[in-house]
């Protein structure tokens, strides 16, 4: 029986099974952040051992950091000794850190790719559920609690049970104005906010292998929003030329001796998954959420469904819809562009040509958060950064911001925001605010209308 | 972490599904470098109004529930990575939490901090909602050795399935850690024979 891409690479990182079918796994890239690395590193202080290895570890401050004024000491106290903490264990551990002030500083999904230190094969992990963002290269890459960072501190390895696989294909051509944040959308909303749990997911099909490295971080991203642990796509010609040259790559023949094995990294044809799914790419529309977990996900042309049970309905109070109405028409004050999701700069070059010459709706506030100090450095020099002040979009500087609503950007209480994010739990993006998840080109539409439109009559014009 | 071996107690119920760790737990109190009193934050956003005063309405603030258990609806802890949300549970007090579906990362964070997620049938599940509904002072049996989990009153037991090395551990109070560093040579073994990246 052949092997499927995830038991490759699962298969080839097991050190050692352990009574009862856990297996000890060896992760060949760790990446930690502020928040979720500081009690790892007092376990390892208390047990007296350090980072096994420094070379497979890299840090950076994303989570908790302000989107203005990076250059000044942080304002808020806890926040800036969160941050200051991990500065002063990455010096004593001997971490490398791409904190503040570093030109390579950003939210760590979006700094690993763009560096060249996710390539394919790989096993990656972090304190952070969105890790599964990696999966794009052909890797294996999910996240972690912290109890588990320090695990992989202090031996490289995490104890794990091989979940069970499940293959997603999506095929056929996509509808002009669809994104890859409205394949994934589409898809939670098909499978639900729990579809996933227990199982490690391969996308696939040709309406995957049409879409750019960008786009298909996009949809590994949120794999974990329909519970799975992680997404991964077979690596191609594509993904092999978006690694070739990055400062982490590698070089030469090195390059070339990796690439062999890379185009070893695929489902073999009589591979068998536990679950499989087929959707047709002509099915997808732009996507909207409409409730207060990411499976809660209508096309932009349907009407919210009714459904019983005190769920539902407390999670439609919530949020001021009813059952049977349409989302068009719906006056929204808030617009956040940024998040691992979508904030590479492939999203920013989406929302620029949309919004080039337009301005923003009077009443709307529109943030435009770059993953990167790289993703910013580059938007500035090809002048992005024009079109969205002209526009009257607020550029700032790179982190996780309104994603999480940790640092002091925030939606007010009874809001609605149009977020590029990943998640619309209750309060994620401050108490009481009210998040609707949709692709980039959605957000930056909403941001010019200031409110909920069918975009889609305008592109074809175009 | 401490050992864990049988809970006798009554339990607290919240029959809402897909309770999500920004709900545990929001992000703005994930500043802490320590993992202590995160319990004073447990469903902060359910329990206090914004100037800080308790909601009536919500369970943890009704006296009539109580107890080392906390019973939930399906996709218990989904979202977020946080350990904070497994660290803001035991520091309330909680020892076990029962529920139809855990999500994946939240059951990993417990079973590291002593927290046993029992998962029960859907049917069992309502059937403790409705017990404890009838009479809130109802006592559970949670023993991990023979795993099972008891409606006292009616002697209704069920059988939970556990990791059988979680299971030792947790009752020895042993971390993956302890396992890990015992098997040092095994994994610099292997790190030699490791494609070079
Ligand atoms: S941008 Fe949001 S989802 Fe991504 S790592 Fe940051 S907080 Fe997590």
């Amino acid at each position: 029986m052949g092997k499927t891409l995830f038991d490759k690479i699962w298969d080839a990182h097991v050190v050692t099974a352990v009574d009862g079918g856990m297996e000890v796994l060896y992760i060949d890239r760790h990446f930690i952040h502020e928040v979720t690395s500081p009690q790892a590193f007092s376990g390892l202080k208390k047990r007296g051992i350090g980072v096994s290895r420094i070379d497979k570890t890299i840090a950076t401050a994303d989570h908790n950091v302000p989107t203005k004024n990076q250059h000044l000491p942080i304002q808020e106290e806890l926040s800036r000794y969160q941050v200051q903490k991990l500065v002063e264990n990455c010096e004593e551990f001997g971490v490398e850190l791409y904190g503040l002030g570093h030109p390579y500083q950003g939210i760590v999904h979006v700094i690993g790719p763009e560096l060249g230190i996710t390539k394919p094969g790989m096993t990656i992990v972090c304190g952070d559920s969105h890790t599964s963002t990696h999966g794009a290269f052909g890797c294996i890459a999910f996240g972690i609690g912290t109890s588990q960072v320090e695990q992989v501190l202090a031996t490289q390895c995490l104890l794990q049970k091989k979940p069970k696989k499940m293959r997603i294909n999506i095929e056929g051509e996509l509808q002009a104005g669809v994104l890859s944040k409205d394949i994934i959308l589409y898809i939670i909303s098909k499978l639900s906010a729990s579809g996933g749990t227990g199982y490690f997911v391969e996308y696939a099909g040709s309406a995957i292998r049409s879409l750019s490295m960008e786009a298909r971080m996009t949809i590994c991203n949120m794999s974990i929003e329909m519970g799975a642990r992680g997404g991964m796509i077979a690596p191609d010609e594509k993904t092999f030329e978006y690694v070739k040259g990055k400062e982490y790559a590698p070089k030469g023949k090195d390059f070339d001796k990796a690439v062999a094995h890379w185009k070893t990294l695929f489902s073999d044809d009589d591979a068998v998954f536990d679950q499989e799914f087929t959707f047709p790419a002509e099915d997808i529309e732009p996507m909207l959420t409409y409730g207060t977990n990411p499976g809660m996900g209508i096309k932009i042309s349907q009407t919210i469904p009714s459904e019983s049970g005190k769920s539902f309905q407390k999670s439609l109070n919530y949020m001021g819809f009813e059952s049977g109405e349409s989302m068009l028409g719906k006056p929204i004050n808030y617009v956040f562009i940024g998040s691992c999701t979508n904030s590479r700069i492939e999203d920013l070059r989406i929302v620029a040509d949309y919004v080039k010459g337009k301005k923003k709706a009077d009443h709307v506030n529109v943030m435009v958060v770059p993953g990167s100090k790289q993703v910013e450095k580059q938007a500035i020099k090809e002048g992005l950064d024009k079109i969205f002040a002209a526009a009257g979009f607020d550029f700032r500087e790179p982190g996780c911001s309104a994603c999480l609503g940790m640092n002091e950007d925030k939606v007010p209480k009874g809001e609605y925001c149009v977020s590029t994010s990943n998640r619309n739990f209750e309060g994620r993006q401050g108490p009481g605010a009210r998040t609707i998840l949709a692709s980039p080109l959605m957000a930056a539409a909403t941001a010019i209308e200031g409110k909920i439109i069918d975009f889609r009559s305008q592109i074809s014009q175009n | 972490m401490d050992k864990f071996t049988t809970i006798h107690s009554s339990a607290v119920p919240m029959p809402i599904e897909d309770v999500d760790t920004d709900q545990i737990i929001p992000a703005r109190f994930l500043k802490a470098t320590t993992r202590d009193g995160f319990g004073d934050n447990l469903f902060r956003d359910w329990r206090f109004h914004q100037d800080d005063s308790p909601k009536s309405g919500f369970v943890l603030n009704n006296p009539i529930y109580s107890g080392q258990i906390l019973v939930a609806g399906k996709n218990f802890g989904c979202g977020s990575s946080r350990e904070h949300a497994a660290w803001a549970i035991h520091d309330y007090g909680f020892k076990v939490v029962v529920s139809s579906f855990f999500a994946d990362i939240f059951k990993g964070n417990a079973l590291n901090n002593g927290i046993l997620p029992v998962v029960v049938n859907e049917e069992f599940l309502n059937e403790i909602f409705q017990a404890i509904e009838a009479n809130p002072n109802t006592a559970f049996n949670v023993d991990l050795e023979k795993q099972t989990f008891t409606i006292l009153e009616t002697g209704k037991s069920v059988s939970f399935e556990i990791d059988p090395y979680k299971k030792m551990c947790l009752i020895n109070g042993y971390d993956d850690i302890d396992y890990l560093i015992s098997i040092k040579d095994q994994i610099s073994a292997f790190e030699q024979q490791q494609l070079a990246f």
